[in-house]
């Protein structure tokens, strides 16, 4: 008997007990639509967070205290001493190659116009940050060297906070408060979208001066440096090196764009690794409903193969039969599950703020995997059922 | 080994030497059958009869190749059997011998031209000419105008007619039948017979397995068991027609 025989007999056996296969079907479904889904969700997320920093150029190196090995661990502890505005003067002096040196503050704060307020991360830097924050300004300017140098209370706004703050009319020239102190907004800037790396258009700038005035810091938490020529990236690396070591030996450490792209996809990798594994589980279940029914289906049929096999079937007809079986449940609940999982990742990406992308590497892998699955728990029912004496199976109530 | 009958000098088509079949009853040995040396020749329609227990069935599925004696040899078409693997007596099944059983053993669910292609579906015969034979066969039958209906639409008469197709469908060397009319109506039992006894005629070698004395004198040879053993071998007598009795039958007996 040939493929398309056997076909034929497990698709007839399949149709004549729908409720039952569309039921057992239904544990892959779920299976392999959670794994598409949570599959997408973890490989959109990581290109829209690499995106972004990659966004930023790729000829940029950020200089943070404490020492950082590979892999992902920061836990060194508290570094014992952080950068000051000296060391990116430094640096901007004695590395050659490089057209910012952009000392940065991070903090987040709330800022206040009238009743209304925002929570907002303040990013604070010199006269060049433009150079290194990326964003295209609406409406103004930005802060000038001027007003570094004296620590004016000037503010470039995110596109949120100016939403809310001034509701359509134009910020520039107004006033707003923050720590409790009075800015001028010299400048907003247009919306980025808000991504998961961070909601830009939440953030507000301020000259570095000023920041460690109101947050009455006496440091900086990085030195962002951008080099004139991306391919020169690691001899300036060096001479970063050069620099700071006789003030900090091994204490500090500076991360190319790569090495930070390299730890992000390291890092949502392996998430997207674990979601997968944890629909993969809920498709092992599935597997085992299709091998419960199969066995069940076996154990009911037991007369229909002892009559197969009396008029001539052999061990290899009636194992191909259930394996096709199971196989065709399987593949039938995968093809299912793929364009269910897939439907709700693009209406996920449409209608939410989480991105997807369904690879076809993804569904490829779904799709023969739910095929396995009904291989691997498949196969013992039907060699149950071809292994079946025929007197004993003819007999059989 | 034929000591008598009216079959002259025809080919031996099944023979067994010597077959003994013991079960184990919770450690007891039951001797289902004892050196049972029978052979049917081409042609012939032979009864094995005897009483419930005898083992009639046991006998039957030995020489059908479902069951392998304890000793003893089984020869078909002139080869000995004996060491053959399951896979080649599903083979030989399929090639030289058709089954009819007292249960029909029909498909559920499946319409009776599908029953009756199954011998040929696994014969490796492919489309046209697998449902070409099993209508034939069920023509030869009279059942040429209920190919499509469901086992379960058919009356026990008429699905034993098409466990009958099936059996022969594939053109094989021996048709066993184990009672046949055990689970008929009279007149439905007479039927079948007929049919078989129309089969005999157009020349296939038929083994009727029954403990009715009327039944087994259907045909031309009687094999008696009685307690696992060959009692005697002997040609019927007055052979009962079944063409025959249906005429005799009153008519207002006569349903579908
Ligand atoms: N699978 C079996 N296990 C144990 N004993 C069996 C089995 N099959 C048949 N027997 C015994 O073998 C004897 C003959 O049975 P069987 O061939 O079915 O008789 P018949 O068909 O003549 O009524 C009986 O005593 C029966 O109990
Ligand atoms: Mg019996």
């Amino acid at each position: 008997m040939n493929f398309a025989e056997s076909f034929r007999i497990a698709l007839r056996a399949l149709a004549a007990n729908k409720a039952r296969s569309v039921l057992t079907m239904l544990g892959v479904v779920i299976g392999v639509a959670a794994v598409i889904l949570l599959v997408g969700i973890g490989t959109g997320v990581q290109d829209e967070i690499t995106g972004q920093v990659e966004g930023l150029g790729s000829n940029l190196l950020f200089v943070v205290p404490g020492q950082y090995g590979g892999g992902m661990g920061g836990d060194q502890g508290p570094p014992s001493r952080r950068f000051t505005l000296e060391d990116s003067e430094l640096l901007a002096r004695r590395v050659p190659g490089i057209d910012a040196v952009v000392p940065v503050i991070q903090a987040g704060s709330t800022i206040k116009r009238g009743n209304r307020s925002v929570r907002v991360v303040v990013a604070a830097g010199s006269e060049q940050a433009s150079e290194v924050f990326g964003g295209t300004l609406a409406g103004g300017r930005g802060y000038r060297k001027s007003e570094v140098q004296a620590g004016a209370r000037v503010v470039a706004i995110g596109s949120t906070v100016r939403d809310v703050l001034f509701q359509g009319q134009d910020p520039v020239g107004k006033t707003v408060t923050l720590e409790g102190q009075r800015f001028t907004v010299v400048g907003h800037y247009e919306s980025l979208g808000g991504g998961l790396a961070g909601d830009q258009d939440s953030q507000v700038y301020i000259p570095v001066t000023t920041a460690q005035r109101v947050f009455n810091l006496n440091y900086v938490n990085t030195i962002v440096i951008k080099a004139t020529d991306a391919d020169r990236i690691e001899v300036v690396k060096a001479d970063i090196r050069r620099v700071l070591t006789p003030r900090y030996g091994e204490e500090f450490t500076v991360f190319t764009q790569e090495q930070t792209l390299g730890l992000l996809s390291d890092l949502l990798g392996t998430l997207t690794y674990m979601l997968a594994g944890i629909a993969g589980i809920s498709l092992l279940v599935g597997g085992i409903g299709i091998m419960n029914i199969m066995l069940v289906s076996v154990s009911e049929r037991t007369r229909e193969i002892g009559i197969r096999k009396a008029v001539g079937a052999r061990t290899y007809d009636i194992l191909s039969q259930f394996v096709i079986e199971a196989v065709g449940l399987s593949v039938l609940g995968g093809i299912i599950g793929i364009s269910l999982g897939w439907g709700g990742a693009e209406l996920m990406a449409r209608f939410t703020p989480v991105p997807t992308n369904v690879t076809p590497w993804a569904v490829a892998t779904a799709f023969f995997f739910a095929a396995g699955v009904g291989v691997f728990f498949g196969v013992y029912p039907a060699w149950k059922a071809s292994q079946l004496d025929p007197i004993v199976a003819l007999r059989y109530e | 080994m034929v000591q008598e009958g009216q079959a002259t000098a025809s080919r031996v088509v099944l023979e067994t030497r010597d077959v003994g079949k013991q079960y184990q009853l919770d450690g007891v040995e039951v001797n289902a059958l004892r050196d049972v040396s029978i052979a049917i020749r081409a042609g012939e329609m032979v009864s094995i009869m005897g009483p419930s227990g005898s083992g009639k069935s046991t006998l039957m599925h030995i020489v059908g190749l479902l069951d392998r004696p304890t000793c003893g040899e089984v020869i078909l078409e002139g080869d000995d059997i004996s060491n053959l693997s399951p896979n080649q007596l599903a083979e030989l099944r399929n090639k030289y011998i058709g089954f009819v059983f007292q249960s029909f053993n029909l498909l559920s669910r499946t319409s009776a031209q599908a029953n009756v292609e199954l011998p040929l579906v696994y014969a490796g015969v492919s489309g046209v000419d697998r449902s070409h034979r099993a209508i034939e066969a069920l023509e030869r039958v009279g059942l040429g105008n209920r190919l499509g209906h469901f086992s379960s639409q058919l009356s026990g008469g008429q699905q034993q007619r098409v466990a009958i197709a099936r059996a022969l469908v594939n053109s094989p060397s021996i048709v066993l039948a184990d009672e046949p009319t055990g689970n008929l109506d009279s007149r439905s039992g007479i039927e079948v017979m007929a049919i078989l006894q129309d089969l005999n005629a157009q020349g296939i070698t038929v083994v009727l397995v029954t403990h009715d004395d009327r039944v087994a004198r259907h045909a031309q040879r009687v094999i008696r068991v009685f307690d696992g053993r060959v009692q005697s071998q002997e040609a019927v007598e007055n052979r009962v027609i079944a063409a025959q009795e249906l005429r005799d039958l009153p008519a207002e007996e006569v349903a579908g």
